[in-house]
């Protein structure tokens, strides 16, 4: 499993990330080594088996009930926000 | 006051020898002292401390105090604390006071135990040394130089080094355990979904557990009984009742039925841990326990199958920090997409793009297949081993690292070499099971670790077994030199 400079820039564009020129061989080398590893699974018997979505089995998803649950904490939460102004998220203009 | 138990200090607390006050002020001394060695805490908490202190006190006088109330903790950083930095050991979120806090923490709380501190870690929890951490790494109190483990080596050399009783911790992989072993501490994961992942900040879901670094398997009892239980707010929380852990501390061995994984004794298990392991199990065979060797022939699957399931859930739980709500943003983003990308690169350390980016290939068109859902199949696989094995065992025993506390830059060059340090404890996590490691000898002057695995919500045979091996020896209270001095 080798991926390319290619495929790396298609994956940092898929997880939205800015990767540097010099960064893109080294994480090539180091996925392609992981991916390597990971392909030890191509082995192991699974004929028949249903792939394993919780931990313990015959557990379902849990739903709530769709009632308001809690107050408007909106100023509370912006406080982290980068930027707010009048309690919106300020992001660059989307449209020109 | 040379208590040095939650238990003995609950009991110190109770007979007045000392007050809240009294023990917050010396493990606030302690963690200040200790930090240029270690590096263990990120954020120190000291006014609210003072705060909560004064508030047991009154509570202690008052006849309202509970067993836990007036005692010092520390919260690994990845729990969100209302009001208090919470940073997960990331840029990302290094400038995050968090709004509210977790159910861990709230439930501490409720119990009055005193938060004097936020525990280093590696970032997002993504890493087995500590050296991921955006706030540097954390050095092991036996000896600095070297690595405490992670992704909780912040929370397990604040206990090793005796600056609190209790240090919350998380495991995903073996970031309880694993730190555990090589700051010679109690590490207890417990089942999945025992206790409530909200307001833990999220690596992957499906196998993210808190837990507890402590002295002792008694204290992992007492504290794991304010923490565990019901939370409507994590959509995975078990509605099981929890058992009283305490009251079966005692029970003798005889007759337990320990298996020894034959997996994970052979190629790869340094010579100088396996010795005080096997050790171990004979010291629980004195006790009463009978041994069986067991073979789950496709565990050795364990740390490709992580590999998958980790990363791909990390690249969508880490999808939220985008520098628009909160968390890092870049400077002067030329548009939205650039805003999200630079964001991302610049908050992000190394190791924890590598996984988002394992995951984003792992789960994108044209291989979600052939590598996440094979990887969720054979995760199944390794579960129904557990499952048969616990037919025929109580608990099963196995080394909880294959080596000794390593050097700090040892292993940071390739990362399979450091995932590999995870080779024995990532099973259960992809079981959901609950597991423990327990100081059980030293290799070179460093501690070794034994680990035992329980079936889902044996949590109580476990600290059982536990318990009763404290009873008999003493590894368990050895303390790194220069700390020995155990706080109060």
């Amino acid at each position: 499993m080798s991926l390319t400079s290619k495929q790396i820039e298609t994956i940092a564009g898929l997880a939205r990330l800015a990767l540097k020129p010099d960064e893109i061989p080294v994480y090539a080398e180091s996925l392609s080594r992981i991916l390597g590893m990971v392909g030890q699974l191509e082995k192991a018997d699974t004929g028949g088996v249903e792939p394993m979505a919780h931990p313990l089995s015959g557990q379902v998803q849990r739903l709530r009930e769709d009632v308001v649950a809690s107050g408007n904490e909106r100023d509370l939460y912006q406080r982290n926000a980068p930027q707010v102004e009048a309690g919106l998220y300020l992001v660059p203009k989307v449209i020109e | 006051m040379t208590a040095r138990t939650l238990a003995q200090l609950s009991a110190g607390l109770a007979a007045r020898q000392y007050s809240a006050a009294e023990l917050t002020s010396e493990a606030l001394a302690r963690v200040r002292s200790s930090q240029p060695q270690l590096n263990a805490l990120i954020t120190v908490t000291a006014e609210s401390a003072k705060a909560e202190a004064a508030v047991a006190d009154e509570r202690l006088a008052a006849g309202k105090a509970g067993p836990l109330t007036g005692i010092p903790m520390i919260h690994k950083d990845i729990f969100c604390t209302a009001g208090v930095l919470t940073t997960c050991g990331s840029k990302m979120l290094s400038n995050f006071v968090s709004p509210y806090d977790a159910t861990v923490v709230a439930r501490l709380k409720q119990a009055g135990m005193v938060m004097v501190g936020k525990a280093n870690m590696d970032e997002f929890a993504m890493g087995s040394s500590n050296e991921t951490s955006y706030f540097g790494p954390v050095k092991n109190p036996w000896d600095p130089t070297r690595v405490p483990g992670g992704s909780s080596g912040g929370s397990a050399a604040a206990v090793a080094a005796r600056l609190a009783g209790l240090a919350t911790a998380t495991d995903t992989g073996g970031s309880i355990r694993q730190p555990a072993a090589l700051c010679g501490v109690t590490g207890f994961k417990p089942t999945y979904g025992r206790v409530s992942r909200y307001g833990m900040i999220a690596f992957a879901s499906s196998l993210d557990q808190a837990g507890v670094i402590t002295v002792t398997a008694e204290d992992a009892a007492l504290t794991l009984q304010a923490m565990a239980g019901f939370d409507p707010r994590d959509s995975t929380s078990v509605d099981v009742p929890v058992p009283d852990y305490r009251a079966t501390l005692d029970a003798p061995l005889a007759g337990m039925k320990i298996g020894i994984l034959k997996e994970f004794f052979g190629e790869g298990l340094s010579a100088e841990v396996e010795k005080p392991v096997r050790e171990a199990l004979a010291q629980l065979v004195k006790l009463g326990a009978v041994v069986k060797e067991v073979s789950l022939p496709s565990l050795p699957l364990s740390v490709p199958t992580y590999y998958v399931v980790a990363p791909a859930e990390c690249s969508s739980n880490l999808a939220r920090f985008d520098g628009v709500r909160f968390g890092h943003r870049c400077e002067n983003p030329k548009d939205l997409r650039d805003l999200y990308d630079r964001s991302r690169a610049e908050g992000f350390g190394a190791e924890v793009k590598r996984r988002i980016m394992t995951g984003a290939y792992v789960l994108s068109a044209g291989y979600y297949d052939a590598y996440y859902i094979k990887a969720q199949k054979v995760r199944a696989v390794i579960t129904d081993e557990f499952r048969r094995a616990f037919q025929e065992v109580d608990l099963l025993l196995a080394p909880t690292s294959p080596t000794v506390a390593f050097g700090i830059g040892d292993k940071t060059a390739d990362p399979i070499t450091m995932y590999l340090n995870d080779i024995y404890t990532i099973g259960a996590n992809l079981a959901g099971l609950p597991a423990l490691s327990m100081p059980c000898g030293f290799a070179g002057g460093l501690p070794v670790g034994v680990q035992l695995i329980g079936p889902h919500f044996g949590e109580a045979k476990l600290l059982n077994a536990a318990h009763r091996y404290q009873q008999a020896t003493d590894w368990h209270l050895k303390a790194p030199a220069g700390f020995a001095e155990a706080f109060a």
